[in-house]
């Protein structure tokens, strides 16, 4: 005889829970898991009556399942708010099309309105036109850094309130591992905040909704909703340590199913010593990014792109931000120094 | 600083035309002996030296251990401890002015019954230990872990804690040792050994079923070492001792922060591997060979002797994926071979840590975990995993209709929505799982987060040991108590 509902005890249970190992029937699973991601969004505060609040949306599994919830949620629980999609598109020929497409068809299924904001149009520069400057070899520093501030200037851009993300329990554990594993202790304070207060102009306050939902149950979910996601794996590794973290804790999971909720449970309990030297958070004197440094990361990238002097950014030059920041020109020597293709 | 980062420059020199020429690079004159990075080499007097001055100086640093104070050695037989030993060994034993003055001793946990080692090869290896210390003049203990099922309550009910030293302590401890101290300077032969065959064979089966009952290894390596510290302090307090000397290298502590973050240890990270460890009171565990890597701990034990037993443990022999302790050991061992810096990178992540603040200090014993004895760390926000964690719990199993629970979550937080549409998950809920065992008290509550995973992984609770079942008996008594007369209580919340 099948295994009944652990909860409603009438259904026939159709799948064990990742994160509890209950057995449980389809309505229930839903039931449950729809739940538990309101009583965080309440519990957490994330958002207020009226908001504006844009949904990051690749086309991939979270962010479809995050678009779906949010729509549901909002209209089940009244929270009263604004929802849109917004989508970056880097510009690279091939590569999104498909993802694209996805959130083209989840705008028309969860009727929200989408916006896809283009690195063409945020920067200036598509991808394809960089690597045709920089070459494949580093081509990997632009999108990183690029991405990182895209949905920031896409959301001013549309005046959102609020960005939510996809970032799921997993995603969340996996940078607290390699918080530590590479000795960041800034990022690894922060890192288990559900969200991020508004830090100067240029940065949207984020939130994470998905933050205590396991990966596993997120797939679960779109399975037997039937949602429709594109499953991309970023083909940019921009941290070697993400992978060796990403291992390690696929393994523990395999050991311990509720490690990834404990290293979260450590990760929010971890406090920094006192005197522990933080490094300074400034803004970016140029677009209001926050950066450690007078120009954020981007802004250097695009001048040295726009100069056609792309390896500046790549390297250590900070020493030449004060030179860009007043439009001094380039001695010779330096010019010649960021020039060379071949990095 | 932990070197270790550099451990994999460290060369024997091979004989050849290349060494020959290698002189050391502190002297500048005999030849070198290893190479400590690329141009660094040491003859071996000169890494003789700077290993010993690398204990002395984190003593030195650290002040916690004062003159005349009486120390335990854990020597567990491993390279580490036993280095650690022939440091004290040699420090008690210098002139004057370089002398360490406080008062060694050692003990050693034959955990050959949880391992299922036989009765004979137990007792070669306490043999060799006994040899091994007699040796050192100072006195031991040698103590089969089935001790533990023979402690007392007082080993998990905390000590109130000394409040902090007062700047200048030390200096006054240092000052009255000059004036008084001394004549205790050789201290009386005293040892006692358990030996192996003197232990009852239904110990040992005790032991076994106490271990046995935690269903994956995970829990029993971690329940394994909260019983191995609850004899070592007990052993230390009854025999006058106020600090308890661990052999953790850097590498060891390196792979300890990652198993306490894997664990949900994070509260506690500080304590598990900081220099010192005051969560039992009066007695204080520190850790004078974190600076030393495991590598350098090698090379010095081979280069100058240090006898050392080995000892199996309970995840010898497994695979990677038999325990997390297990895995997290293999994983930091072999990053380290593709990333030599990545120890001392975790390492110095733990320094800039502390143990959270909640009530660390003076914690009554209401919010000490029952077995690991850190502050509890289940009140948590609303938004946690923790809540999250019990939220999933709650809506994955039929609810049965306990009594009624002043607080239930979800209500809780519909009512803040101002929706009442939370279906099933108000009223009392009573996990399915905490359930069972009803003449227990719930242990679970007693704990800390992590301790509750390693309960959770158990068949059974009944063959903890008798002290933690009783403690755990006396402090849900007292709650009862508390409960009784809480409307009479003026400070509802300052418990016991
Ligand atoms: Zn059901
Ligand atoms: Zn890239
Ligand atoms: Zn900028
Ligand atoms: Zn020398
Ligand atoms: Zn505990």
């Amino acid at each position: 005889m099948p295994a009944l509902c652990s909860n409603c005890s009438e259904k026939r249970a159709m799948l064990k829970r990742p994160k509890t190992g209950h057995s449980l029937c389809k309505l229930c699973f839903f039931f449950a898991f729809e739940e538990e991601i309101h009583q965080t969004i309440v519990a957490a505060k994330l958002f207020k009556p009226g908001e504006t609040v844009g949904i990051a949306a690749s086309g991939g599994k979270d962010s479809t399942v995050l678009a779906y919830i949010m729509k549901l949620l909002n209209e089940r629980y009244n929270y009263g708010l604004k929802l849109m999609l917004i989508s970056v598109d880097e510009g690279i020929t091939g590569y999104r099309d498909d993802s694209l497409e996805t959130v083209k068809r989840n705008q028309q299924q969860y009727e929200l309105p989408l916006k896809i904001v283009s690195y063409e149009e945020l920067y200036g520069w598509s991808m394809d036109a960089i690597v045709k400057q920089v070459g494949l070899k580093n081509n990997c520093t632009f999108c990183g850094v690029f991405r990182r501030q895209a949905l920031d200037r896409g959301a001013i851009m549309l005046r959102v309130d609020k960005i939510c993300t996809g970032h799921n329990a997993d995603d969340v554990a996996e940078t607290v591992l390699m918080n530590v594993l590479r000795g960041d202790i800034a990022r690894l304070r922060r890192c288990t905040a559900i969200s991020t207060a508004s830090e100067g102009d240029g940065v949207v306050p984020r939130c994470k909704p998905l933050k205590y939902a396991y990966e596993k149950e997120i797939v679960l979910y779109a399975y037997f909703k039937k949602l429709d996601y594109f499953s991309t794996e970023c083909i940019y590794s921009p941290n070697a340590y993400r992978g060796y973290a990403r291992t390690f804790l696929k393994d523990l999971e395999s050991i311990r199913p509720s490690s990834i909720i404990d290293i979260i449970h450590s990760g929010e309990n971890l406090s920094v010593r006192e005197g522990v030297k933080m490094p300074v958070q400034g803004t970016c004197s140029r677009c209001g990014y926050i950066s450690s440094q007078a120009l954020c990361k981007a802004c250097v990238l695009l001048e040295g792109l726009n100069r056609g002097l792309p390896k500046l950014g790549i390297g250590k030059h900070h020493r030449l931000h004060e030179k860009i920041l007043s439009q001094q020109p380039l001695t010779e020597n330096e010019e010649k120094k960021l020039k060379s293709g071949d990095f | 600083m932990c070197q270790v980062g550099e451990e994999d420059r460290y060369r024997y020199q091979q004989d050849g035309p290349a060494s020959a020429s290698k002189k050391c690079v502190k002297c500048k004159d005999a030849s070198a002996a290893l190479v400590i990075r690329a141009g660094d080499a040491y003859c071996r007097s000169c890494f003789n030296e700077s290993f010993v001055h690398k204990f002395r100086a984190m003593l030195g640093k650290t002040r916690v251990i004062f003159p005349g104070e009486k120390v335990l050695l854990a020597v567990s037989g491993g390279p580490a401890s036993c280095s650690m030993l022939r440091q004290v060994q040699e420090g008690v034993s210098q002139n004057a002015h370089k002398k360490l003055r406080f008062l060694p001793g050692i003990v050693y946990i034959d955990e050959g019954g949880v391992v299922g080692l036989s009765k004979e090869m137990r007792q070669k290896t306490a043999f060799e230990l006994q040899e091994l210390f007699t040796t050192t003049g100072f006195p031991f203990y040698i103590l089969p872990l089935e001790q533990v099922l023979e402690l007392p309550t007082s080993v998990v009910m905390p000590v109130q804690q000394q409040s902090e030293p007062v700047t200048g302590a030390y200096k006054a401890a240092v000052d009255h040792f000059l004036l008084h101290g001394r004549k205790n300077d050789v201290s009386p032969e005293e040892q006692e050994n358990i030996l192996p065959c003197d232990v009852n064979e239904s110990q040992t089966c005790a032991l076994q079923q106490l271990i046995g009952s935690a269903k994956t290894l995970t829990a029993r390596e971690d329940l394994l070492n909260t019983l191995r510290h609850h004899l070592l302090v007990h052993t230390a307090r009854s025999k006058g001792y106020s600090k308890l000397m661990l052999g953790d290298s850097c590498t060891r502590l390196a792979v300890k922060l990652l198993i306490s973050i894997s664990l949900g240890r994070g509260a506690q990270l500080a304590q598990d591997v900081g220099f010192s460890d005051s969560r039992y009171g009066d007695v204080i565990s520190v850790r004078p060979m974190r600076d030393y890597s495991a590598k350098e701990i090698a090379f010095y034990s081979h280069m100058f002797n240090v006898p050392y037993v080995s000892v199996p443990s309970l995840h010898t022999k497994t695979q990677d994926k038999a325990s997390i302790q297990r895995l997290t050991e293999s994983f930091v061992t072999k990053l380290q071979t593709d990333f030599p810096s990545t120890v001392s990178t975790i390492y110095r992540t733990g320094e800039k840590l502390q143990t959270a603040g909640r009530s660390s200090s003076a914690a009554a014993d209401g919010s000490r975990c029952l077995l690991c004895l850190c502050s509890l760390d289940t009140v948590t926000d609303v938004a946690s995993a923790l809540q999250a964690t019990l939220i999933s719990e709650q809506l994955s199993h039929t609810k049965i209709q306990g009594p009624e629970s002043e607080l239930s979550t979800a209500e809780e937080y519909c009512s803040i929505k101002g929706e009442g549409t939370c279906r099933g998950t108000g009223g009392g809920v009573v996990c399915c799982s905490s359930a069972k065992e009803v003449d227990t008290p719930d242990l679970r509550e007693l704990m800390c987060y992590s301790c509750q995973l390693t309960i959770k992984d158990m068949s059974s609770i009944h063959h903890l040991p008798h002290y933690i079942l009783s403690e755990a008996q006396r402090r849900h008594s007292r709650s009862l108590m508390r409960e009784e007369i809480r409307e009479f209580l003026l400070d509802a919340d300052e418990d016991d």
